[in-house]
Order: C-alpha cells, then sequence, then structure tokens
C-alpha cells in the first residue's frame, strides 16, 4: 500500500518536473527570441542611424556645467557668486608643434611664466583628449584680438567659463571657505561616495567652509551634450541634451556688516570672535584674525602667496574658531560657579574670607589669587563679578574634578559643538583617566583646584566657549550651532529653512542660574572686572572676563606687560551676552597675546553689540586703550598655553 | 587498443555538449583577439584557462552524481563561512569587498557559491520524502536568502543575482506551488511603491539610472550608449574580423570582458548574433534533456538549474549589452575573458556530463 502511493508520487513527480523544466525551457526561447528582435531593431532597422554615428563621425558626450550656487549672508549679501571669463583652451592632441603655437599665441595675448607653469602642470594630469586653460581671465580687448586671428590655430578654443568670486575677499573667509581644482584625492572621494560622472566637467570642487561642507547642494546636476564631432572634433550637430540644474543658494546665518565690524574691531591683533543667537542657535559671526583672500585659492594659489600665507607667524589660515585652542581661564567661573551650586556645595548665603591665597589641607603650598592680599568677603555673586580665584580654588576642591568636569561638559566643553562646516577639534576637558592615559601619572588634587579657575590642561576653542555662553544665555537650552540658516532651491526659488536642533536641556535650578547671571551683570557694572565695556551701553549686558598665560612666570617674578615680548603676553578672553533680560546675542572673544580680557577683547565685544543690538557703527576713534587704567588688573598666575610642557602644580608658588 | 583506451577516456564525456563547448570557446578566442587589440598575450593567457577549465570538466564528469550529492552540504557550509570571512575581513579592490586573502592564494568565495547553492537545494529537496511542503520551501528560501545578503553586501550585484536565479530554478523545479509564485509576484509589485517611498533621492536616482542608463550618459550609461552604437553599426553581417571601429577605437570601454558582445555583435553583425543565440540555445537545449532524462531528484533539479543558469548567464549579459536589461556586472559565457568564470562555467557543465554519462550506474544500482 504504503510503496504504491510512494511510486505514483514518484511518477507524479517526473511529471510535474517535466512541465515546470517545459515552461522555462519556453520562457528561455521567449527571452532569446526578445533579444533577436532587438538586434533586428538595432542592426536593420536602425542600421543606418548607428552606422552614420559609428563610422563617418565620432559620437561625443560633452558635460555641461551646472552653476555653482551662490552663498550670501542673512541679509541677501552675496559672499560667493559667479561670474563669467574668458579663458583660453587648447587640446594638445590636437596641435602637432605644441610650444610653437604657444608661442605664436603669445605675440597676441600675454602668457605669463605663472601661466606657462600651471599649463604644463594640467597637462601632465590630464588624460587624453581633455583641453586645458593656458590663459584665464582675459579682458575684452585681448579676447577680441584672439577672436579675429582664431582661423590661424586649430585646437586653440576661446572659452567663457564661470569663476568663482569671493566679492568681499577677506571677509569671513574661514567661514564661507573657497573651492579648488579637484585633486586626485578628491577624485578618489567622489568616486566612493558614487558622485564622479556629477563631476564630469567640472573643475572645482569646495576645499574649505560653507564650500566644502556643503559641496553637495552648492554643486548641483551636471547636464549633458550628445554631440557628433568631425575630424576636427568640431561639434556638428547636438543630438540630445540634458540641461544642467543649477546648484542651490546658501543663505548664512551670519550679517556680514556685522562681521566686518568685528573683524575690523580686532586691528591689528590676531583672535577669534564667534557670535550666536541664543534663541535658534544661528552663528551671527565667525570671525577668525587674521584673515585670507580666498580668491587666490579658486584658480590654484601661486607658490609666493602661498608661502606668504603658509608661513606667516600669524598663521591666517588656521580656522580659530574652531581649530585655535586656549584655556579658558576665568571664563571658566561661571560654568565652575554653576557646578558648584547645582552640586549643592556653594549654597547662599556662603561666603568666603580672601586673605589672598587657597591652601589645601595638610600643605603650605599657596594658590594666590590675581590681587595680593584677596578681596576680604566674597560670596557667589561677587566672586564672579571680581573674579575671585580663591573663591573657586575652593569650591573646585571640594566639588573634585569628576563632578565638575562631568557638569561642564553638558555646556559643550571638551566635545565638538557639531557646527556645520568641518575641521573643528574637541578642545580638552582633563579627568583623571585622560591624565593616566595621556601622561601614566595620577591625578593631583593641586590640578583640580586650578581647573576651578579654567586653568590646567583644560582647553576650549572660541566656538566651545560661545556656545557654552549662547546655552547658558539660554537658560541650560543646548541649541546645535549652525551657519546656514536656509538653502534655496535654484530651480523652483522655493527656501528650506535648517532645522534647530536640540542637542539637550540641561535640567538647572532657576535660583542658580540667577545668582550666576546677576554676577555676570556686575561684571560689566561699576566695580567689575569688565566696567568699562558696560559704560553708556543702553542695555545691560551680562558677561565674564578671562586671562591665558602665554609663558610661564617663574616663581616670584611679577608679570608686566611692557617688559613681555608682545607674542609673548597673555591672551584676553571675554564671554558676554546681551541684553541681560533677555538674551539676543551671545559670543565669546578671544584676542591672542591681547594682555587683560576685559581691556582687549571687551571693547570688541562691545563693538558687535551695539551694532548688532541697537544698529550703531563704531565711532572711528584709536583712542580705546585711556579708559583702561582704571580697571581691576587680571593677572592671575595660569598653566602655560600648552600643558604638556609642565605640570600645572610647579607653576604656582607659595 | 588505442581508440579503446581513448573511449575509455572519453567515456563521461558528453559529445553534443562538448562540440557545442569548443566552438563556442574557438568564437570567443577571435573576438577576444580583436577586443583586446590583437593581444596576443591576452588570447594566450585565455587559452590557459581555458585548459585548466577542461580539465576540471573532465574530472567532475568523471565524478559519480552520488558523491556530489554527498559534498553538497559540505561545500555549502564551507562556501557560508567563506563568504561571512569576506564580509569581515575581505580585502577592498574598486569598492567591493570580494576577495578572501587566505595569505597563500586569495579567492572569491561568492564564485563557489555558484555551483554550491543549486547543489544544496537539490540535496535539500532530495531528501524529503513526501511531495515538499511549504515549510520545507521557507526553509529552502533561507539557505537562499543568506549566502545571496552576503554576496549584494560586498556588493556583487551580478553574482547575487545569478546564484538567486540558480537557487530559484531548484524551488521552482522542484514544485513550488503556482499560487505562491502568483501571490508573491503580485505582494512584490504591490510593496514596490512603499520601499520606493522609504528610498533617498539619491537612491533612487541610482536605481532610476540602473533601469534607464540613458539618464546619466557620463557614468554608468556611457557603457550602454557606445555598446549599442557598436551593435547597431554592425548591421546584418558586420564589419568583418578585427575591423569594428567602435572596438578598435577606444569608444567601448570593459570591451574583453562584460561587453565583448558588442565587439562580436560589431564585427559579425546581425548573423553572427543569431549563430551565438543558437549555439547558447543548443547546449540549453542539451542540458535540459539531460534534466529531463535524469533518473534521481537531486540530479534532475541539479541539471535543471545549471542548464537555466546557463542561459539566465547568455541572457542577462546580451540584454545589458544592447540596452534592454541593466547594467549589471555578468560576463558572456564562454567568451568573456577570465578564468574564473571560465572554470565556474566548465565545471557545471561538468557536472551535466556526469549526470548523463553515469545514468545507467544509477538505474542499475
Amino acid at each position: 500500500m504504503k510503496s504504491r502511493r510512494e511510486l505514483k508520487n514518484y511518477q507524479n513527480e517526473q511529471h510535474n518536473f517535466k512541465l515546470r523544466l517545459a515552461v522555462l525551457g519556453l520562457l528561455a526561447l521567449i527571452a532569446f527570441f526578445a533579444l533577436a528582435i532587438r538586434f533586428y531593431f538595432l542592426q536593420i532597422k536602425r542600421y543606418d542611424y548607428y552606422q552614420t554615428l559609428a563610422e563617418n563621425n565620432r559620437i561625443s558626450i560633452v558635460p555641461i556645467t551646472p552653476n555653482r550656487g551662490l552663498i550670501s549672508d542673512r541679509n541677501g549679501v552675496v559672499l560667493a557668486h559667479n561670474f563669467f571669463v574668458y579663458t583660453l583652451e587648447v587640446t594638445p592632441s590636437k596641435i602637432d608643434d605644441l610650444d610653437a603655437t604657444i608661442a605664436e599665441i603669445a605675440k597676441l595675448v600675454e602668457i605669463s611664466p605663472v601661466d606657462m607653469k600651471r599649463f604644463n602642470k594640467q597637462k601632465d594630469e590630464s588624460h587624453n583628449f581633455e583641453s586645458i586653460p593656458l590663459r584665464t581671465h582675459l579682458n575684452e580687448v585681448e579676447a577680441a584680438k584672439f577672436a579675429v586671428n582664431h582661423y590661424r590655430f586649430p585646437g586653440v578654443e576661446l572659452k567663457s567659463r564661470l569663476f568663482r568670486h569671493y566679492p568681499f575677499g577677506k571677509l569671513g573667509s574661514h567661514m564661507v571657505g573657497y573651492i579648488g581644482r579637484i585633486n586626485d584625492n578628491d577624485i578618489n572621494n567622489l568616486d566612493e561616495e558614487g558622485l564622479l560622472s556629477n563631476y564630469k566637467g567640472s573643475d572645482h570642487i569646495g576645499k574649505s567652509g560653507i564650500e566644502q561642507s556643503y559641496e553637495s547642494v552648492l554643486h548641483g546636476t551636471t547636464g549633458f551634450q550628445q554631440v557628433e564631432i568631425d575630424a576636427d572634433g568640431r561639434a556638428v550637430r547636438v543630438l540630445s541634451s540634458q540641461p544642467p540644474t543649477s546648484g542651490n543658494n546658501i543663505i548664512l546665518s551670519v550679517d556680514s556688516k556685522l562681521q566686518g565690524i568685528a573683524e575690523t574691531a580686532f586691528g591689528e591683533h590676531r583672535g577669534a570672535l564667534v557670535a550666536i543667537k541664543p534663541s535658534t542657535g544661528e552663528v551671527l559671526a565667525f570671525v577668525s584674525m587674521p584673515t585670507f583672500d580666498p580668491n587666490l585659492f579658486v584658480d590654484g594659489i601661486d607658490f609666493d602667496n602661498w608661502n606668504a600665507l603658509n608661513n606667516s607667524l600669524d598663521k591666517p589660515l588656521i580656522n580659530r574658531p574652531l581649530r585655535g585652542i586656549y584655556p579658558p581661564g576665568s571664563t571658566f567661573k561661571p560654568f565652575s560657579a554653576l557646578a558648584g551650586l547645582e552640586a549643592g556645595i556653594r549654597k547662599p548665603p556662603f561666603s568666603i574670607y580672601d586673605n589672598g591665597y587657597f591652601t589645601l589641607p595638610n600643605s603650605t603650598h599657596r594658590y594666590r589669587d590675581w590681587k595680593p592680599g584677596g578681596h576680604g568677603n566674597v560670596d557667589m555673586r561677587r566672586a564672579i563679578t571680581i573674579s575671585c580665584d580663591t573663591f573657586f580654588y575652593g569650591l573646585a576642591m571640594e566639588l573634585g574634578i569628576v563632578r565638575l568636569t562631568n557638569f561642564v561638559r553638558h555646556f559643550g566643553f571638551g566635545q565638538k559643538s557639531g557646527i556645520d562646516i568641518s575641521g573643528e577639534i574637541a578642545g580638552l576637558l582633563p579627568t583623571p583617566e585622560w591624565k593616566m592615559r595621556r601622561y601614566k601619572q595620577p591625578w593631583y588634587m593641586g590640578e583640580t583646584v586650578i581647573a576651578g579657575i579654567g586653568q590646567g590642561y583644560t582647553l576650549v576653542t572660541p566656538m566651545q566657549l560661545a556656545q557654552a555662553t549662547a546655552i547658558l544665555a539660554n537658560n541650560g537650552l543646548a541649541l546645535r550651532p549652525r551657519l546656514v540658516s536656509a538653502i534655496t532651491n535654484a530651480k523652483t526659488g522655493a527656501t528650506t529653512l535648517t532645522k534647530i536642533v536640540v542637542n539637550e536641556k540641561i535640567p538647572l535650578d532657576e535660583n542658580n542660574l540667577e545668582i550666576i547671571k546677576l554676577g555676570m551683570i556686575d561684571v560689566t557694572l561699576p566695580g567689575g572686572t569688565a566696567a568699562s565695556v558696560g559704560v553708556n551701553a543702553g542695555y545691560s549686558i551680562a558677561a565674564k572676563t578671562g586671562t591665558a598665560q602665554v609663558v610661564g612666570i617663574k616663581q616670584n617674578e611679577k608679570y608686566n606687560a611692557n617688559l613681555i615680548d608682545e607674542r609673548h603676553r597673555d591672551h584676553a578672553l571675554f564671554i558676554a551676552y546681551a541684553p541681560a533680560e533677555e538674551p539676543k546675542i551671545a559670543l565669546a572673544v578671544i584676542v591672542e597675546n591681547g594682555g587683560h580680557g576685559g581691556s582687549a577683547a571687551g571693547p570688541i565685544a562691545r563693538k558687535v553689540m551695539d551694532y548688532y543690538l541697537l544698529g550703531k557703527l563704531p565711532a572711528v576713534e584709536p583712542s580705546v586703550g585711556s579708559s583702561i587704567a582704571t580697571k581691576p588688573n587680571e593677572n592671575i598666575p595660569v598653566a602655560p598655553v600648552n600643558p604638556v610642557v609642565n605640570a600645572p602644580e610647579e607653576e604656582h608658588f607659595d | 587498443m588505442f581508440s579503446r583506451l581513448l573511449q575509455g577516456f572519453f567515456k563521461h564525456i558528453d559529445s553534443f555538449l562538448i562540440s557545442c563547448l569548443l566552438f563556442t570557446m574557438l568564437v570567443g578566442l577571435f573576438v577576444l583577439y580583436s577586443a583586446s587589440g590583437h593581444s596576443l598575450e591576452r588570447v594566450t593567457s585565455q587559452l590557459i584557462n581555458i585548459a585548466v577549465a577542461l580539465v576540471i570538466m573532465w574530472l567532475v564528469a568523471n565524478i559519480q552524481p552520488q558523491q556530489l550529492e554527498d559534498i553538497a552540504v559540505p561545500a555549502y557550509i564551507l562556501g557560508v563561512v567563506l563568504l561571512i570571512g569576506v564580509a569581515l575581513f575581505g580585502d577592498v579592490s574598486h569598492g567591493a569587498r570580494r576577495w578572501l586573502n587566505l595569505g597563500i592564494t586569495k579567492i572569491q568565495p561568492s564564485e563557489m557559491m555558484r555551483i554550491a547553492m543549486p547543489m544544496m537545494l537539490a540535496w535539500f529537496f532530495a531528501k524529503r520524502e513526501a511531495s515538499p511542503r511549504m515549510t520545507d520551501f521557507a526553509i529552502a528560501g533561507l539557505l537562499l536568502v543568506v549566502p545571496v545578503g552576503l554576496i549584494v553586501k560586498q556588493p556583487d550585484l551580478g553574482t547575487a543575482l545569478l546564484i538567486s536565479a540558480s537557487g530559484f530554478y531548484v524551488l521552482f523545479l522542484a514544485g513550488l506551488s503556482w499560487k505562491f509564485l502568483l501571490g508573491g509576484a503580485v505582494s512584490i509589485g504591490a510593496m514596490m511603491p512603499y520601499f520606493w517611498s522609504m528610498l533617498h533621492d539619491y537612491q533612487r536616482k541610482r536605481i532610476e539610472i540602473l533601469i534607464d542608463p540613458s539618464q546619466d550618459p557620463l557614468g554608468a550609461g556611457y557603457h550602454t550608449i557606445q555598446a549599442t552604437i557598436a551593435l547597431g553599426s554592425g548591421g546584418i553581417t558586420g564589419k568583418g574580423w578585427l575591423n569594428g571601429t567602435q572596438a578598435q577605437l577606444d569608444f567601448l570601454p570593459e570591451r574583453t570582458t562584460d561587453f565583448i558582445f558588442a565587439v562580436f555583435g560589431e564585427e559579425f553583425g546581425m548573423i553572427g548574433n543569431l549563430m551565438l543565440l543558437l549555439l547558447f540555445s543548443l547546449l540549453i537545449a542539451r542540458g535540459l534533456v539531460i534534466a529531463a532524462q535524469a533518473r534521481s531528484t537531486f540530479t534532475r533539479l541539479l541539471a535543471g538549474s545549471i542548464t537555466l543558469t546557463f542561459f539566465t548567464y547568455g541572457f542577462v549579459n546580451m540584454g545589458m549589452v544592447s540596452g534592454i536589461l541593466p547594467v549589471v556586472g555578468v560576463p558572456l559565457p564562454f567568451i568573456s575573458y577570465g578564468g574564473t568564470s571560465m572554470v565556474t562555467l566548465c565545471l557545471s557543465f561538468g557536472i551535466l556530463m556526469s549526470i548523463q554519462t553515469h545514468k545507467k550506474l544509477v538505474a542499475s544500482g
């Protein structure tokens, strides 16, 4: 019985199998038949068409480069645009005697040695039949001169190409960035991203700043023409074409006027300024001084200019807001203070009596206040106002390094802010584990003590300092900073606003915040470390000054700015937001070797705030320094800029 | 005596198959000489590939199908393990992770899977006593999806496609229900808009370009445009051997490997193309006959799958070169330059011969 059923199944199965095999065989036959039809279509029906393409002419696909998107500021002022220039392009493969031809062209149009160098370099790098620019930026007269003689130069073309131009030159060049010629490295990257075909015909790509990080937005989609070419390589007929799609336009959150005022305010000083709108995270000014002219890079920077920029002691190419690292100095105190309050170890009406120094238990080592003899009775609010070191030494010791760093990390210290251009570095928020890893040494209590006043290993970027100030102004709401506030679609004209990204909402006690804020407002009032900054402002400013020492001061030596080489003077730091009641702008300023924060960096901040809040243009007066003398000199013992050099404890003397 | 020995030596070689194969390979060598720009070096190297592949074919043809059945599972497991190894430690070349460096030599495990997959699935269904049920098909589907997924990730779409096809053929021939097939086709069709809406713009663009290469004439579409010009300008009789202008000038990319059919079509025309289709059809027809006559479930399913996979190879390659299928990296069987595909193909035809020539033994045993 059983075997019979199996037998039946077996026959069934075989029958089924053959049926299905036949079905698939039939499908294969149909598929081959479809191929045969396709061959008929290509090789018989459209034979003439393809025959013409293949034999008499060569078909060529010519890419049409899209217009790169514009970059403008928040008020529509264009910071990067394109314009047409005449270029003279040579296709070496079509010319028998290249040198003779170029010599002949040089009689009509000036060809400089720099042009020749660039041409030869590109000729070596290029592949088969490409045309290479010999001379760019021809003026009308030169273009006309060549056009008349064009017939004498087969293989040389006068072309009108779009060039990138930055009309404001040096203004905000670290932020806007620049484009440059596509190199092998770029090609590899594009290939990996599968974008290479979209760059056929493109010579340039974003190399830094917005131009780099928004490359995909700005570039657009390359169009193409399928053309017939005659034996001389001239396009005879366009067979089909698809127009390119222009890149999208970018609208920055930055106000170029404000940016200009800030850059001017730096004068000859080096440094950085970042201003943020606290309620949105938009960056209003992004200053790195000195700046450079990005136009130099567009068509390949020449040797002399490159050397001048690269070897300058002022390091103009460094993006200081994102890559400059400085000890925060006393600008760190409001954050230490908040850490102490939130941890509940410095609840009002807590106060200390400052007699000018602090000692650890069971130690005679004195950590000195910047003011010899001390400030007397100091509570939290006053400690911020007068920047009392002694108060924060004790606070940090009791809080401990772990609690301190864990708290301030929420304000963005020790991590990248996530701003929308690349190259940012994370700074440094030291912990005992970090020190063990880095130096194979245990953490010393003394290092905690000085960490409380922003000295020691701690390093911040101007971006981080501005971001931390904005978070404070925003009552703990941390928004990701961004330079681009909107993108306009070039095709449809529709504008898309970039989204506000909430990094986190730090849970903070309102009363604690209030104490910090009052202390910071007092800073710009008479008696505060930056009293001059608040004079006749017309709005209230919450601020904090800071000073970071560049070279270590030896024991019992007094810091005297006048006697020290300019490059060894202290860095001046200043953070502020205003109006204090309803902050519209938060900023951080660092003036390298500027001396005291209130006097060197404060006035720059004031000019920026005056313009942003009141529309007031800075008066043209060079005598900024005259009013400084009355302010207390915040000269504190600090670690050197490079904390690797010495163990910070050694920097302090009894 | 000598002829007796010769007869013994070729006892397991199917004369019809080998005749068609050798003829196709010969045609391939001529096309390769033209496509490579008259490179005898290339032709010699391909001759060595062919020699190695034929030896392997002879060896496999002499193996009992029963032995093939025995090694199906180990071969499959080894293949999957190696594929996982590729995913973890594989060498990256041209943006894809396909090779596994074993120290002494580099191997491409996805190639091994081309044979191991149909063997494994044929073994699986041969082991079912009664007619396979839905759960059996589900398990078989899983056995198919895991290695294919690993290969898609490499990414190697061409190989993944061929292996999927070879597995699907086994499932279908084993009796996958018509209802399920129809239901599957309908539900995939219905899901398409949903998947489409899930994709990013750039992903959609890529798929659009895959389907219609003319949208990207500077990149992926360039191949197809130049290949159709080559084919079309070949006309009925072709431009003649070594006379293809598109092929001889630098217009055709990959003209010795995936796009060699464009050279063939340009130089030998419509007549040549139809002859090649005929040659392939003869090989397929013979394979289907071998499958229909096979005595066990395992050999039946394996022979059917191998034959139809060979068809898929040829169809996908010619379809892609002539512009009716998307461009995926599939070589033209027995004609494209390359040792790996030559060996894999000859191995599979060796299996067909083994199945055909060991039939009597199976029947009597």
